[in-house]
């Protein structure tokens, strides 16, 4: 969901009887629920899905550190600030883990950031919206984590190996960050009554975004059956966001707080609740660049990058500098 | 506040401001490895700083936690080293910083394990290990950055001139300094300078960086003679639990 | 204007004395040092490793998945490598 649905196949694979054989072999794999590893033959479809759509989730843990990261030199208390410090690490970490199951697919991680600091490439919509309130780092865990695990976990069973890897390691970090989150919520919700206003108010902001994290409902998502048939998608966008309120709105029961949300109505019949329509056209706005904070975002990791240019350089500089390591003795 | 309460207070705003300064690097790092890295050394600070404020707290013995110590002092109430307070700047200046205040605490904490003080030598025994690991991933840096690209180099020389004089507090003994050493609850400041003088000159020619010559300055933290930086800081670390007094967060 | 590339390396980590290393992911940086402490950061944040291995992956020789036939098929049929294809008496306590 981090690619929400963006990613497009490639075009038909190549013509060929040795190729029409490779994809059937490929296909089998598949269906027998086998990994694909980087160096086996795959669809030219297949692999570009694979880059956008790692490459999407690698550049939303990037630009999803900054604003929980604005919250850092804020935190409220001592613990809090750790366990921030420790959340925004994580997810500059799984970056790092996704740009690394990206680049297994012949890119490389210098050629994908100079696609997002370019503008060029996407990245989760929900980190274009601003926290100007410390109950926001707590709305972010519950809602935004918990939509991710929500799309990460079926994730670990895809067909390429190094992502589905990724995606083991990133779901057994991934469960302290919702929980955090969680955790702040509680304390706004029992505490003073203005912490309780903020606590009611942020919810009010990230509900519907969060909703929109699961990318356009099925009727409007194209690309979905190639993805599932090639076992890169697990689940569709509206069955993962049903499952996600389900989850959700009795968590806000218990917080105390209010879902913005008149049209929602648990339906017995079904067992599921129903909710109302998401605007879509924010969506759009926000995925086209005009959402509250897109500009900041880019900026300012355009920013930490030029900043860095020197850096990274000097590091490259000294290593060249140093003799290449004596061969072992014959 | 007794004299060794005050002393730990001295150890816990040098980590707790030195924290505070890395944690705004993160998510602006040169490389998403470096966001990592920055984050776990303030993370290993930050633990520190409420190690020793907890037990500054207790020793005081007025109720105050770790998290009133540290949100409801004003910054003149603050004893951290003047180094510690000196702005970020760009990365040169962050790294060379942290290098010159790891060599301190890798001293400082190796011999703090041996104090009279059981607390403060469990504390420092962890804070110790933790310590061999900033040396080396900031001393590594100096190293990349000074012998890197002349850019870098500039940029590495420019912020060891600028931060040496700062260096003169963490060696000049103070009453406070010397009554914790006669009780043999800290060192001797005398006894950490070589060990401090020895590694860093090691780095630095490693480098090819020049240890600038003796510069002063004499503002020192320790006694709470802080300059307009401290403010800052503290004012956007202790906004939010200022702004609602006695709210659990 | 085109980044300085920092070469891949790939990582193995070694968590608990008696067990190999493992191949947990790959990363970036520009001498062996560097690399070292940033698998520490990396990969290492929960479970305390207690052994790193980084090696450059251009260093790695990997075997052809297309040879996968050729290279690993004959170990197929050559079953009586494996215990189970020998049936020891039961009276038989310690094989």
């Amino acid at each position: 969901m981090y690619s929400q649905g963006l990613d497009q196949p490639g075009g038909p694979p190549a013509a060929g009887a040795s190729d029409a054989a490779r994809e059937a072999q490929f296909l089998a794999k598949i269906a027998a629920e086998e990994k694909i590893e980087p160096k086996d033959w795959m669809p030219e479809g297949y692999r570009q899905t694979l880059i956008r759509q790692i490459s999407q989730h690698a550049h939303s843990e990037i630009v999803g550190m900054l604003p929980e990261g604005n919250w850092i030199t804020r935190a409220p208390s001592l613990e809090r600030k750790a366990i921030l410090i420790a959340k925004v690490q994580d997810e500059g970490g799984h970056g790092a883990y996704l740009y690394g199951a990206a680049e297994t697919l012949g890119v490389t991680r210098e050629e994908l950031i100079e696609q997002l600091l370019a503008g060029t490439a996407k990245y989760s919509s929900i980190f274009n919206y601003p926290t100007p309130t410390w109950a926001d780092v707590g709305a972010i865990g519950w809602l935004v984590d918990g939509a991710a695990i929500m799309n990460q976990i079926p994730l670990c069973r895809c067909s390429y190996g190094p992502y589905a890897r990724a995606m083991v390691r990133i779901c057994r970090e991934e469960s302290f960050h919702q929980r955090q989150g969680f955790d702040i919520m509680m304390k706004l919700a029992r505490g003073a009554a203005a912490q309780r206003r903020l606590a009611q108010d942020a919810l009010e902001r990230w509900w519907w975004p969060s909703l929109m994290m699961f990318g356009p409902s099925d009727a409007d998502s194209r690309h979905t059956a190639q993805s599932v048939r090639w076992k890169i998608k697990r689940f569709t966008n509206d069955e993962l966001r049903q499952r996600f309120v389900d989850f959700t709105v009795p968590q806000a029961e218990f917080l105390g707080l209010e879902v913005p949300d008149p049209a929602l109505v648990w339906d017995a019949a079904s067992g599921h609740y129903r909710f109302g329509a998401i605007d879509w056209t924010e969506f759009q706005e926000v995925l086209r660049g005009n959402g509250p904070c897109n500009r900041e975002r880019l900026a300012a990791r355009r920013a930490a990058h030029e900043a860095g240019r020197w850096v990274r350089e000097a590091a490259a500089a000294y290593a060249a500098k140093q003799p290449a390591r004596a061969p072992a003795a014959a | 506040m007794s004299a060794r309460a005050e002393y730990v207070l001295r150890l816990a705003d040098t980590s707790l401001v030195l924290a505070q300064q890395l944690g705004a690097w993160v998510g602006h790092a040169p490389a998403i490895e470096e966001d990592l890295g920055l984050a776990n050394v303030a993370l290993d600070l930050l633990g520190q700083a409420r190690l020793f404020l907890a037990y500054a707290g207790e020793l005081e013995g007025r109720g105050r936690t770790a998290d009133d110590l540290a949100f409801l002092r004003d910054p003149q109430e603050y004893r951290n080293l003047a180094l510690a307070e000196q702005p970020n700047g760009d990365f040169a200046q962050t790294i060379v910083r942290q290098f010159l205040l790891d060599a301190y605490q890798q001293e400082l904490f190796a011999a703090l394990v041996s104090s009279q003080d059981p607390r403060l030598g469990e504390i420092a025994a962890k804070a110790a290990r933790e310590t061999r690991y900033h040396v080396r991933y900031s001393g590594g840096w100096v190293v990349r950055l000074g012998d890197g690209t002349q850019e870098s180099h500039g940029r590495a020389a420019r912020a060891l001139i600028e931060l040496w004089p700062y260096t003169a507090e963490l060696f000049d003994a103070d009453p406070l300094d010397e009554s914790m050493a006669q009780a043999r609850i800290a060192p001797s400041l005398a006894a950490l300078e070589p060990g401090w003088r020895a590694a860093v000159g090691a780095v630095l020619s490693e480098a090819r960086l020049e240890c600038p010559p003796p510069a002063a300055f004499r503002w020192y933290g320790k006694r709470g003679e802080h300059g307009e930086a401290l403010g800052h800081l503290l004012a956007e670390m202790q906004y939010l639990k200022r702004a609602y007094p006695g709210a659990e967060w | 204007m085109t980044d300085v590339r920092w070469p891949l390396w790939e990582v193995f980590i070694r968590s608990r004395s008696g067990l190999e290393h493992k191949h947990v992911g790959s990363l970036h940086a520009t001498d062996a040092r560097m690399a070292v402490e940033h698998a520490r950061d990396l990969y290492t944040r929960r479970e305390e490793g207690v052994s790193i291995w980084v090696v450059r992956s251009s260093d790695i020789t990997a075997s052809d998945p297309a040879d996968a036939d050729a290279l690993f098929e004959p170990a197929r049929d050559k079953v009586y490598r494996h215990p189970t294809f020998y049936e020891i008496p039961p009276e038989v306590k310690t094989l």
